[in-house]
């Protein structure tokens, strides 16, 4: 599994090519390469510590590069204006800031500062209380911040990303720490915010299964390196391994692993034996086990041996 | 830098500044200075100070509000600065269009406006239980003012530049409390400065605490009581020129570093920070 920068037709709200970063003598990216087209919600997945925050970071703005080209809305982050940041989102990770201000006031105050540039960019920034409504806040959008619960808090953050109605969406762990039901109201507002303005989404998370529901196409980053990239579906079949099948002939359990099951199943049942075979049974890897199975080997470092037995 | 976050900038710190008055915390902090402050007067209401002819209520009160001043404006903006950065309110407002100014601009005005509230529990019950006024009347009043505006506008940047250089909260609190308590010492608002050793004397009146301490002296007692100074007199033009100084080269020194900072603050520090946060409180 290489990179493979996607091909689009229209040019990508986000391009990165050959992205690298050092931090002292740890080289974190190796060369990352990836695009991210309009109105497609692309989620990086990987390990803690696979570079993830640091490639959405220097999207962002806030660490400068190593090396490579890097490319948001046609400019680079490093060098940036304010009208740059006015069509361009970031979700953060809030906890305890604007602790005494209220969902209202807060969203109201950091909307005003896209005023004046939605004026220019033909795209009005939301009004606060649709926005508040948008996310479930509605209710408690007088109370004090300090008072929301963490799903609460995590959509205020995500709100607060959307105020501009940016054309671009960065979220860096968006549901970390969120219960299942808080998890899926996430994901029906970034599907709703991608339906709504075609933005262009790129979000990170270490959750396979999370990757799977709410993104369009998944990176996987492993070593400082883009190791698949494709939709849940098309890495499920790229990364099929081996089948296994069970029986149990005679009180014995045997097992037998091949890329093609039905050859030898039926081999196995008009063979000889084939009356005495009983509790058949065909499974494949399941997507996390072939996943955890390929971070595994590129955090070990490229050249590695597949080791199914350190994965499991 | 445009005119809308600027006057943004201005809300917010107003906002702000509400936010603190409606706060039972704040409200309490306020209170319990009030209190220290009448209680430290009333142990000592009946003394007096011989070679001035004043009570020492009467003398201590612009030496407490100079102490104050530095509380409020050098050790309470470089923590609260920190504590905003380690939180993530920094990056925020830095990731909205003009966020970055609004939010400068917002933590001068707030910090500005508290000298009100901080002067109304200081001044007011000294004045009525202590007979602490001005002694000359309401031009002196007046100069103390504006020798508290322009003394917070020496201090402000300072400690703002400090809350930015700091690594961390708790650097930010000791790197803070140092220069608070040398200039302190050093100004003559707790020690008279002819007490110190002799070439202590031209470091002191290098210092803007210094200045601040002398002018709201000035500005309380009579033009008799400057036997007391160092140099026997008024020191009022120079007073003022070096505060002015220290205003204008602090300011340009904050601006820059507040703009250098913005890009070491990342959404991985402040993860950090409340990892941190998070080990303290258990």
């Amino acid at each position: 599994m290489t990179t493979s920068p996607g091909s689009f037709s229209v040019a990508p709200s986000t391009a990165v090519t050959d992205l690298r970063m050092r931090y002292g003598t740890a080289d974190v990216l190796m060369g990352v390469s990836f695009n991210v087209a309009k109105g497609e919600v692309v989620a990086l997945l990987g390990p803690n510590g696979a570079g993830k925050s640091t490639t959405i970071e220097i999207l962002e703005g806030v660490r400068r590069r190593s090396g490579g080209e890097v490319s948001v809305l046609g400019a680079d982050p490093e060098i940036i204006d304010e009208q740059w940041r006015a069509r361009v989102g970031m979700v953060m990770q809030s906890w305890r800031d604007h602790a005494r201000w209220s969902p209202h006031d807060l969203v109201e105050y950091l909307g005003r500062l896209y005023d004046p540039y939605a004026a220019v960019s033909g795209r009005p920034r939301w009004a606060t209380e649709e926005l508040l409504k948008m996310v479930g806040l509605d209710r408690v959008s007088r109370q004090k911040i300090r008072t929301l619960s963490g799903g609460e808090r995590r959509r205020l953050d995500i709100a607060i990303g959307v105020i501009g109605r940016p054309e671009v969406l960065f979220l860096d762990e968006p549901t970390a720490g969120l219960d299942p039901e808080g998890r899926r109201d996430v994901h029906e507002l970034i599907h709703g915010i991608v339906d709504r303005d075609d933005t262009a989404v790129l979000l990170t998370t270490h959750d396979l299964d999370e990757a799977g529901k709410i993104a369009d196409r998944i990176l996987v980053l492993a070593g400082g390196r883009i190791v698949a990239d494709g939709s849940a579906d098309a890495l499920a079949a790229s990364l099929a391994r081996d089948v296994q099948i069970r029986w149990t002939h005679g009180g014995r359990a045997h097992v037998h692993a091949c890329a093609e099951a039905t050859g030898f199943v039926r081999q196995l049942l008009t063979g000889p034996a084939g009356a005495d075979v009983k509790d058949l049974e065909v499974s494949r890897p399941t997507l996390e086990e072939t996943y955890l199975a390929l971070v595994a080997t590129h955090h070990r470092g490229a050249n590695a041996p597949l080791d199914e037995k350190a994965v499991v | 830098m445009s005119m809308h976050a600027v006057r943004l900038g201005v809300k917010r710190g107003w906002h702000e500044q509400i936010l603190s008055l409606k706060s039972p915390q704040d409200q309490v902090f306020y209170v319990a200075m009030s209190l220290a402050n009448v209680a430290f007067l009333w142990w000592k209401r009946n003394d007096t100070v011989e070679e001035l002819g004043l009570s020492f209520p009467q003398v201590a009160l612009p030496g407490i509000l100079a102490l104050v001043l530095a509380f409020g404006f050098l050790m309470s903006p470089a923590q609260v600065i920190a504590m905003e950065r380690e939180d993530g309110t920094l990056l925020r407002m830095q990731s909205a269009p003009g966020g970055g100014v609004a939010y400068a601009v917002g933590h001068v005005v707030m910090n500005l406006t508290t000298i009100v509230p901080m002067l109304l529990v200081l001044v007011v019950p000294s004045v009525l239980l202590f007979d602490a006024g001005s002694q000359r009347g309401v031009g002196g009043w007046l100069v103390a003012c504006a020798v508290l505006v322009l003394g917070a506008s020496a201090l402000l940047p300072v400690g703002l530049a400090i809350g930015t250089l700091a690594p961390d909260l708790q650097r930010a609190a000791m790197w803070s409390v140092v220069p608070l308590g040398l200039s302190a010492l050093l100004s003559g608002i707790m020690v008279p400065v002819a007490s110190l050793w002799g070439w202590l004397q031209p470091l002191a009146q290098g210092l803007p605490l210094y200045w601040v301490g002398h002018l709201l002296r000035y500005a309380f007692l009579t033009d008799a009581s400057a036997a007391g100074e160092l140099n026997g007199s008024w020191q009022v033009p120079q007073g003022v020129a070096i505060l002015v100084v220290w205003s204008v080269v602090s300011w340009v020194a904050a601006a820059v570093l507040l703009r250098r900072s913005s890009r070491r603050q990342s959404g991985a520090a402040v993860a950090d920070a409340r990892v941190r946060a998070a080990q303290w409180v258990h």
